[in-house]
């Protein structure tokens, strides 16, 4: 900033909006979670918390809705960075609920749109009142129309007609036992913003953002990482390639792009140069149908 | 770089998602991905052309009913600016979402179809507009190639325009003719109206004056979080008491002299906190946390400032009201009522008046508000408040009202 014309640029007036929107919660709700996959969003969110209220600690707990088909990186990242941050972490298990019969697998066994149950019945257990999550409107349409403050009735629906009025910086966080709110700190950042501020404050991300050596196979436009979940049907020939992540996600429908940015410069050059979105490159499952994401969102989805 | 938010307004087919569709499109903003899916949607609708308006019309029911409902962010950014649009919806019964949208903007573009020229809808966004002081408005005169990019015709809604605007507080506004279809004057200045000596919309945007837009004169600052922290492990924290907000107004430095509200108790600044380490000055919109030289009583909802400019302290509060509800104001209603971090509850003395959109007539025989009415009320708080005149201050000025029963938002609210 330069403290001549008392400007900031658009990443510190970014990390302030998102500072206050935490601080907001912790001050008016009871029992906030920060739902915290290991992903870059969720990396930076955890971060501005950690920010929000230095010299103390987060005082609020840290929630990973967990696939069963984790990326072995991100889930040691994640183990590492909670305890580092000395914050508690609850895990809801997408495998756990199948196990109790909360949800069943599907054929395709895709696993994403299995995650409200483990999610909403975490948030029921536990009576988390407020939920930060990690999305940006600048990700997908539906999300686009969301505020950042996005009430959820007691079936943790969004109802996209009938939001609340979102005015100047004042956050309306009213709701009735068993309704909770979910928060979006991040929801005016873009994806370029979210590199620019990592590189900006030398943030640590999981290992398989950056370019790096994996046997991938190609399916619907797509590169996919053989996994134990996920093999290469006939004809669908295994090619050795210098790959990275843009999102990370269920293992089965989280595509990798051809890359060889290894460092955050590298990343953000390609990022301002690409031309095709992340969710598009990367996310099988949002081309499922046009209101992919709505549809979902209305249930109760992130 | 800066950051602009900008708020769009139009009525109902003024082509507003097609206009920033276009400015989306001709700045690259707009994904292969995301074009290939509206490009196959308009085919599959029949469209003649892409349907720029798809990209922002994401909800199944705006696709099928063909019409914006919500409030719709869009980012987009050149080599000079980052660019945040509020996409507010023309629908006449969806207009609180211009409130919204217009609430935390630095400039307000309006649409006006050109066959059709000003309509109440127009006013009423301006209006609003001004009401919620966005510094800068820009009408664009919209579909230009259906009046074959007629002069005449521009002009005669530029000065319709002027003549209305006499009665509202608009500190700046251009007018600039375009075809958000074709892209006319969108990016670059177009070739179809050689009479137009002004800028292109983009270029407005991207050199119109903002930094002296906000308070830098009247220190504030909110309390929002008290942070102690608990550490039985480093005994260096064991004393630590940091007040967290966002500055509000003004520029705050340590050493200065301050005053808590409502205790009236006077200390100095120690230091301002960040997660960065400590900063020389704090002003309007850092987040920081301050440590006050004395150990005193202060908790969330107290504002510091100067002790030779504070806010008026008071439970009586004269505002305009703009409600947002379908249930309507009833005057000695109790409502919760947001101001800054403070939370209190108010009622509704009086309906002074209600405002006329359209005339601008204040009709001082009404006793309600419905959705989308504007009107001047006086309100009587169960604490104080600390408050600026909204025109001083858009954060110190303004507060939301809140039904107590449903939790829903209900007016906002703006100080005189």
């Amino acid at each position: 900033m330069s403290s001549h014309t008392y400007e900031l640029t658009h990443l510190e007036s970014l990390e302030s909006e998102s500072i206050h929107i935490i601080r907001e919660v912790a001050a008016e709700f009871e029992r906030p979670v920060l739902l915290f996959s290991g992903g870059k969003d969720s990396v930076i969110m955890l971060h501005l918390a950690a920010k929000a209220f230095f010299p103390a600690r987060i005082p609020f707990p840290v929630m990973h809705v967990d696939t069963g088909h984790n990326f072995p990186e991100v889930l040691e990242f994640r183990d590492r960075t909670v305890e580092q941050l000395g914050v508690r972490l609850v895990v809801a298990s997408v495998e756990d609920a199948i196990a109790k019969g909360r949800v069943r697998e599907r054929p395709d066994g895709i696993r994403n749109p299995l995650q409200t149950v483990p999610l909403l019945d975490a948030i029921n257990d536990n009576q988390f009142d407020a939920v930060f999550g990690g999305a940006r409107r600048d990700e997908e349409k539906a999300r686009a129309k969301e505020r950042v403050f996005s009430f959820r009735d007691e079936f943790g629906q969004w109802d996209p007609k009938n939001q609340r009025p979102e005015l100047w910086s004042l956050y309306n966080g009213r709701h009735h036992k068993g309704e909770h709110i979910r928060v979006f700190p991040l929801s005016n950042w873009t994806e370029l913003d979210v590199w620019q501020y990592l590189a900006q404050e030398n943030i640590e991300l999981p290992s398989i953002y950056f370019a790096h050596q994996r046997e991938v196979f190609r399916r619907d436009n797509m590169w996919y990482a053989i996994s134990q979940w996920t093999q290469p049907r006939e004809g669908e020939e295994v090619v050795t390639l210098t790959v990275r992540y843009r999102t990370v996600g269920d293992v089965p429908v989280t595509g990798a792009v051809e890359s060889t940015a290894a460092s955050y410069d590298e990343v953000i050059a390609e990022t301002a140069a690409t031309r095709i979105t992340e969710r598009g490159a990367t996310r099988g499952d949002d081309r499922l149908t046009e209101a992919a994401m709505e549809d979902r969102k209305r249930e109760g989805y992130f | 770089m800066e950051l602009l938010r900008f708020a769009t307004a139009g009525s109902v087919d003024d082509g507003k998602s097609t206009l920033i569709g276009r400015l989306l499109y001709d700045t690259k903003s707009i994904f292969e991905d995301q074009l290939e899916s509206i490009e196959r949607t308009s085919r599959d609708r029949g469209d003649e052309q892409t349907n720029l308006a798809l990209l922002t019309d994401g909800l199944r029911a705006e696709r099928e009913q063909g019409i914006t409902i919500d409030v719709a962010y869009r980012y987009f950014a050149t080599p000079k600016r980052k660019f945040i649009i509020a996409d507010t919806p023309g629908h006449i019964q969806y207009t609180r979402n211009m409130v919204t949208g217009a609430s935390t903007a630095n400039l307000a573009l309006i649409l006006v179809d050109a066959r059709n020229g000003l309509v109440e809808q127009s006013r009423r966004h301006a209006f609003i507009a001004s009401l919620l002081r966005v510094p800068h408005l820009v009408l664009c005169v919209n579909k230009m190639d259906l009046v074959d990019y007629d002069e005449e015709v521009f002009n005669r809604i530029k000065n319709e325009f002027r003549q209305f605007a006499t009665k509202l507080d608009i500190g700046d506004l251009s007018f600039i003719p375009v075809s958000a279809l074709h892209g006319d004057n969108i990016v670059h200045r177009s070739e179809n109206m050689p009479w137009y000596d002004g800028s292109s919309l983009l270029h407005h945007l991207e050199e119109v004056h903002i930094a002296s837009d906000r308070n830098l004169i009247d220190a504030r600052f909110p309390v929002q979080y008290v942070i102690r922290p608990q550490a039985q492990t480093n005994h260096d924290l064991h004393d630590y008491r940091g007040y967290a907000g966002m500055v509000a107004g003004g520029v705050f430095k340590p050493g200065d002299d301050v005053v808590v509200l409502p205790s009236g108790l006077q200390t100095t600044i120690a230091a301002i906190d960040t997660a960065k380490g400590p900063v020389d000055e704090a002003f309007a919109p850092m987040s920081v946390t301050i440590r006050l030289a004395d150990d005193i009583d202060v908790s969330r909802g107290d504002m510091l400032c100067r002790p030779h400019n504070q806010p008026k302290v008071t439970q009586d509060v004269d505002a305009m009201l703009c409600w947002l509800s379908e249930d309507k104001l009833s005057v000695r209603g109790m409502y919760a009522l947001k101001h800054t971090t403070r939370n209190v509850r108010a009622q509704v003395r009086e309906l002074d008046y209600r405002i006329d959109v359209n005339t601008l007539h204040r009709d001082e025989t009404a006793d309600q508000l419905s959705l989308n009415e504007i009107g001047r009320v006086r309100l009587r708080t169960t604490q104080p408040l600390f408050l600026d005149e909204y025109r001083r201050n858009r954060t110190t000025g303004s507060f939301l009202l809140i039904d107590e029963a449903t939790g829903a938002t209900v007016a906002a609210g703006m100080i005189l």
